[in-house]
């Protein structure tokens, strides 16, 4: 298939203010500092806003072109040419970026308008709003790009918004830390994305889309391989996918609009439009489509396993995120028909789970901030408005249709059972599995926060519902989660054909398809019905000992014990290991025992670490090296 | 006996370092002569005169490619475009050099012989203006710089390194604070710069044995068809580069820079992060393009090596400092390290993004350092990084200048530090070098955590009862804060305009 994008026309040429709108409005707030402080929410909720009015206009604008023709390429200017390579400042509005842009800012409006009420008594809440708005114009760019390059802009900018919104709050310990972990887990993935985006400039001399996509046919296999595996590790970093998954539970420090702005509807999900943006690369390589679909697979069991075992609302729900990208990435690595199945899922998790993250979030407002459910119970009579939109993304998440989850999650199972040999057994088994299991947690969650005993601590008399400005919003994202799973899983693959591609014809599945619907729906009733009757009566106030599965659960399944293991300490050997030998190493081999003898009052007023000798020294060592590599390269030692 | 001919000169071309070496001399009679009321702002003005003279007659020499007085320079597009980089860098260095009005007196010592922590220190630390001297070391260093990139034979190179670095000894100890540190830094920086330049003299005369001469067509000629030893090449050459990644910063000839930058006043660490980067690459572009084209595939792979050294070892110690300028100093090893990614590249792209990239960098050092220059405690430059927590809260425009800056190093995208990153890893991959791009890539992402700590700490954090005041900028900085942001942000956007100036400046002559 030839890739082509058409120019911007008409209304369509003005898309760059989507991404301009909500910058302008973060740099007025920054800029303006404190004078800004009694209003600057306002702008902040207004800018969003506008930018999804505008959406919906371009949106509408490109529904109304021919399929065939149903792109917006915008090239603002030449933005650096460096020998043959040209990348272009250019922006591109396609079936694709549409939903993308419809989600960020929709989504986005609620979870600001929610934010004015939650943020209410924070006394940096213009500053919060300028980094929320300052996320959303890099998330909007990340998608609206034309190249690689520019989604690499949006890349590093959600990050850094990402990593400024987590250590938000300062004073805890804790943030600082997550803040941290996020930043360094990151870039990881960026790292991998960059290198990936100089391999397509080395192998095709192009980082524009149409250039790439329909260059990739003449790459060899390997190449493809390792620039899909590169483009993967960047998007497993963004989405919290093994083996980068353990900084997203732990972003949940930031407040809780940002967990469901960004850790749950918007930024997490980059990786999957990466990769479904990058479908002609993935499409081209087996090996690449298996590595993601095990990455999906396993993932979405982890998320499932650890979420079971955790306490704090929030971190449950990360889990729960974690686990749901998986079955995106399962649906993306599928190929073919399962990426658009994919993004309708992708799409409807988004609503379902602002939905969950801001009832989290109202619960916590009117509990003290109180994040243990074991501390919770018996709330469905005093939170009614939060109990019921809660209600509906818990029916949603475990698939009960017909709410959302049903009509997007089913196929994706569905889809992982076509095929033959092993692996439709296998990752269709564990998409099964993890549905099962979903069902269990999430009515773990919901049934010991909002049904049996109340088990409060003592300064927790009186829970009471949420302002209005923030259950408005619970409202509006409980009718997403009820309606747009049926809605978008039948028109949203068909509006998507022209970038992800026709949807082929229909594989077989393994087991006939009625089986596997009925499966669909009574799996993860077993597991809600198992979770509901071992929980319906409470829990234990703490944590009690449990067996091996449960206490691997609790711990993350050792992941992080591994990272520390295997990169953290290293790192820290490394760093000593480099400091030591720039300030003390040769010195100290050298030189030590007459420091130690003839220092003295001279050490004293040393100001500085490093003796001037033992700096000529590791010169002179240098030297030798460097002189002794040429001699070597000379005499043929080294080839 | 054959009459000594004078070699043809040309005046025009060489005009630009002619009128700095002048104006120093000048200002040196200034010294003399002038009242000491007057001496300050005399000095500043004949200074920054003579830049934006020398720098008129770069742009009035813009087409000039020639090669004159007896092969000893060579006026071509990289000279020129280096040596205008130098004069503008150099002048804004001057404008933070000749900043007044943050301490009284300015930042310098007005007496650097009186013994430090004497009760006579202590009268002049007060307040007695500053040593005047600055002006011409600062005109003379910027002179031997515009040399150094010129030279086109190794002992006219030579002597431009002399020439440039021993006033760069002399203002390094002439802090008005902490002048034991300062004094420490400079004899530092005065021992190991000459045992670099020992090093560099030795490589020239294996150079000659080998070549039969120094001039860097010859040495080209020699290369290609070797009539002697190569082993006198590859010691020669060996030695000569060591000499220039000495003043490049380059691991493992670094070791001096966190404590010079750390040591020497302000202005003249953003002087020498800004200017001394640009000389030394230049001249490291010079030689290694011209004279040892010939065994590219020879030295590759042992600057390559030094290369990822260079930058593990300033991303890596940056995260461990708690001091800023020795931060902003391991910062600009790790960078020095990225251009040498650009050099090795050894095509016309490779020349023309390290080009970018000192002129990219040069600015955004120079604001860093000015920031720096801001943040005052009695003691003088309050530059522990605990003292910066919460400034945000106490001065947000400055702090937000300086997240600005720090973002720029990170290399964070829509600012001059993700451009000339981007050029110059993009024109490594051109020269088939994606293995130094790799490193690069991967060593800059770990370079902005340290960046990015500083960003939290200065907003996220509490202010503490040390956090000290931010003192206003007088006209001077304010402009080189102003220009500095201006330039990191037009680079970032559009920086079409200048790496075309430098793809049309990317040619040496022979």
């Amino acid at each position: 298939m030839e890739h082509t994008f058409a120019p911007a026309t008409g209304v369509l040429s003005n898309i760059w203010l989507l991404v301009a709108i909500p910058l302008a409005s973060a740099t007025i707030l920054l800029l303006l500092g404190k004078r800004a402080d009694r209003w600057g929410h306002w702008l902040g909720v207004a800018s969003v806003a506008a930018s999804f009015v505008l959406g919906l206009i371009f949106f509408l604008n490109l529904s109304g072109l021919d399929a065939a023709k149903r792109s917006a390429e915008l090239s603002l200017w030449d933005f650096i040419v460096v020998g043959d390579l040209k990348v272009d400042f250019g922006l591109l509005f396609d079936p694709l970026a549409g939903v993308f842009v419809l989600l960020i800012t929709g989504v986005g409006s609620l979870i600001h308008l929610y934010a004015v009420g939650y943020m209410e008594h924070d006394p940096g809440r213009r500053k919060f709003f300028a980094y929320f708005n300052l996320f959303v114009s890099a998330m909007l760019l990340l998608v609206l790009g034309n190249n690689y390059v520019m989604l690499y802009f949006g890349w590093e900018g959600v990050g850094l918004a990402s990593y400024l919104l987590i250590s938000f709050w300062y004073t805890r310990p804790s943030a600082a830390t997550a803040g941290k972990k996020a930043f360094l887990m990151n870039r990881v993935g960026d790292a991998g994305l960059a290198i990936g985006i100089f391999l397509m400039f080395t192998e095709l001399g192009t980082t524009q889309y149409d250039g790439v996509f329909n260059g990739v046919d003449k790459l060899a296999a390997g190449t493809v391989l390792a620039m899909g595996i590169l483009l993967l590790l960047g998007a497993c970093g963004k989405s919290g996918q093994f083996p980068l998954q353990a900084w997203l539970p732990d972003a949940m420090e930031g407040p809780t609009p940002v967990s469901a702005l960004i850790h749950a509807a918007t930024m997490v999900t980059a990786g999957v439009y990466l990769i479904a943006r990058s479908n002609p690369i993935f499409s081209a390589n087996e090996t690449l489509q298996l590595i993601v679909v095990s990455i999906g697979a396993v993932t979405l069991l982890m998320g499932c396993l650890i979420g079971a075992a955790k306490d704090d609302i929030k971190r449950v729900l990360a889990w729960s995120t974690v686990s749901q990208i998986g079955y995106m990435f399962l649906g993306v690595g599928l190929g073919g028909g399962a990426y658009a199945l994919a993004i309708v899922h992708l799409l409807a998790h988004g609503f379902f789970k602002a939905n969950m993250f801001l009832g989290a979030g109202s619960v916590m407002h009117g509990m003290h901030d109180q994040v243990d459910i074991r501390r919770f119970g018996g709330l469905s009579k005093h939170m009614k408005i939060t109990w019921l939109t809660f209600g509906t993304g818990w029916l949603a998440i475990i698939g009960i249709p017909p709410l959302s989850g049903f009509f997007s999650k089913e196929p994706i199972i569905a889809a992982a059972f076509e095929g033959e040999g092993w692996q439709p057994w296998v990752f269709g088994g564990a998409a099964l599995l993890g549905a099962g299991l979903t069902g269990f947690y999430m009515t773990r969650l919901f049934v010991l926060t909002f049904h049996g005993p109340a088990r409060w601590t003592e300064d927790n008399k009186h829970p009471h519902e949420s302002p209005a400005i923030m259950t408005i919003p619970l409202i509006l994202l409980a009718i997403g989660s009820v309606a747009a799973g049926g809605l978008m899983a039948s028109t949203v693959p068909d509006w998507l054909t022209p970038v992800l591609g026709e949807h082929g014809e229909e594989h077989a599945t393994v087991l006939p398809h009625v089986v596997l619907q009925i499966l669909g729906i009574v799996i993860p009733v077993i597991g809600a019905g198992l979770a509901w009757a071992l929980f319906r009566n409470g829990t234990a106030l703490e944590p009690e000992p449990a067996g091996v599965l449960v206490t691997a659960a609790r711990r993350n399944l050792y992941t992080d014990a591994f990272n520390e293991a295997v990169f953290e300490r290293p790192g820290v050997y490394l760093t000593r290991a480099l400091v030591f030998l720039d300030n003390k190493g040769i010195d100290g081999v050298v030189n030590g025992i007459a420091a130690g003898i003839g220092g003295g009052s001279g050490r004293l007023r040393r100001l500085q670490t490093g003796f001037v000798r033992s700096y000529a020294l590791s010169m002179l060592t240098g030297a030798m090296l460097v002189v002794g590599a040429f001699l070597a390269i000379q005499l043929g030692w080294l080839a | 006996m054959e009459q000594l001919k004078l070699p043809p000169i040309d005046y025009g071309a060489l005009l630009p370092m002619l009128i700095l070496f002048g104006a120093a001399c000048l200002g040196v009679l200034v010294e003399v002569v002038v009242p000491r009321r007057a001496r300050n702002a005399v000095q500043l003005s004949l200074a920054l005169l003579s830049v934006v003279a020398s720098l008129v007659a770069v742009v009035l020499e813009r087409g000039t490619r020639t090669i004159t007085i007896g092969g000893a320079v060579a006026v071509d597009g990289p000279t020129l475009f280096l040596q205008g980089s130098i004069l503008v860098l150099g002048g804004v260095s001057l404008m933070l050099i000749g900043e007044r009005s943050i301490e009284r007196g300015g930042v310098f010592v007005s007496q650097a012989a009186v013994t430090a922590g004497s009760q006579k220190d202590a009268q002049q630390a007060g307040g007695q203006p500053g040593a005047t001297e600055v002006y011409p070391l600062s005109v003379f260093a910027l002179g031997g710089m515009l040399l150094f990139v010129a030279a086109n034979d190794l002992l006219t190179m030579f002597v431009a390194l002399e020439v440039f670095s021993l006033p760069l000894y002399l203002l390094c100890a002439l802090a008005r604070r902490r002048r034991l540190l300062s004094q420490e830094a400079a004899l530092k920086y005065f021992l190991l710069g000459s045992y670099a330049s020992a090093f560099f003299l030795f490589g020239v005369a294996f150079i000659y044995g080998f070549a039969g001469g120094i001039q860097l067509s010859v040495v080209h000629e020699a290369v290609a068809n070797p009539q002697r030893s190569q082993v006198l090449l590859y010691v020669g050459l060996g030695m000569v580069a060591i000499g220039l990644l000495f003043k490049a910063a380059l691991a493992p000839f670094h070791v001096w820079t966190p404590d010079v930058y750390q040591g020497a006043p302000t202005p003249v660490t953003a002087f020498m992060a800004a200017c001394t980067k640009v000389a030394a690459f230049g001249a490291l572009l010079r030689v290694l393009y011209v004279a040892f084209e010939g065994v590219r595939w020879d030295f590759q792979p042992v600057l390559g090596g030094i290369a990822v050294l260079t930058m593990f070892v300033g991303a890596v110690l940056a995260v461990t400092q708690t001091d800023l300028k020795r931060l902003l100093a391991y910062s600009s090893i790790a960078n020095a390290g990225y251009l040498m990614v650009g050099v090795l590249a050894l095509n016309d792209e490779g020349l023309s993004s390290t080009m970018f990239y000192l002129v990219a960098y040069g600015f955004s050092v120079l604001a860093a350092f000015a920031i720096i220059s801001l943040v005052r405690d009695p003691d003088g430059e309050a530059t522990h990084l605990s003292k910066w927590a919460g400034i945000g809260r106490k001065s947000p425009l400055l702090a937000g200048i300086f997240t600005f800056i720090l973002l720029a190093f990170a290399g964070i995208p829509l600012t001059s530090g993700f451009t000339s990153k981007f050029a110059v890893f993009g024109a490594a991959v051109e020269g088939g070098q994606t293995w130094l791009v790799i490193f690069g890539v991967i060593t800059s992402m770990l370079l902005a955590f340290p960046y990015l700590r500083v960003v939290v700490l200065m907003w996220l954090s509490e202010p503490g009862e040390s956090t000290p005041a931010v003192s206003i900028p007088g006209f001077l900085t304010s402009a080189v804060l102003g220009l500095g942001v201006l330039v990191t942000v037009a680079l970032g956007v559009v920086p079409a305009p200048l790496i075309d100036l430098t793809r049309e400046a990317a040619q040496f002559v022979r």
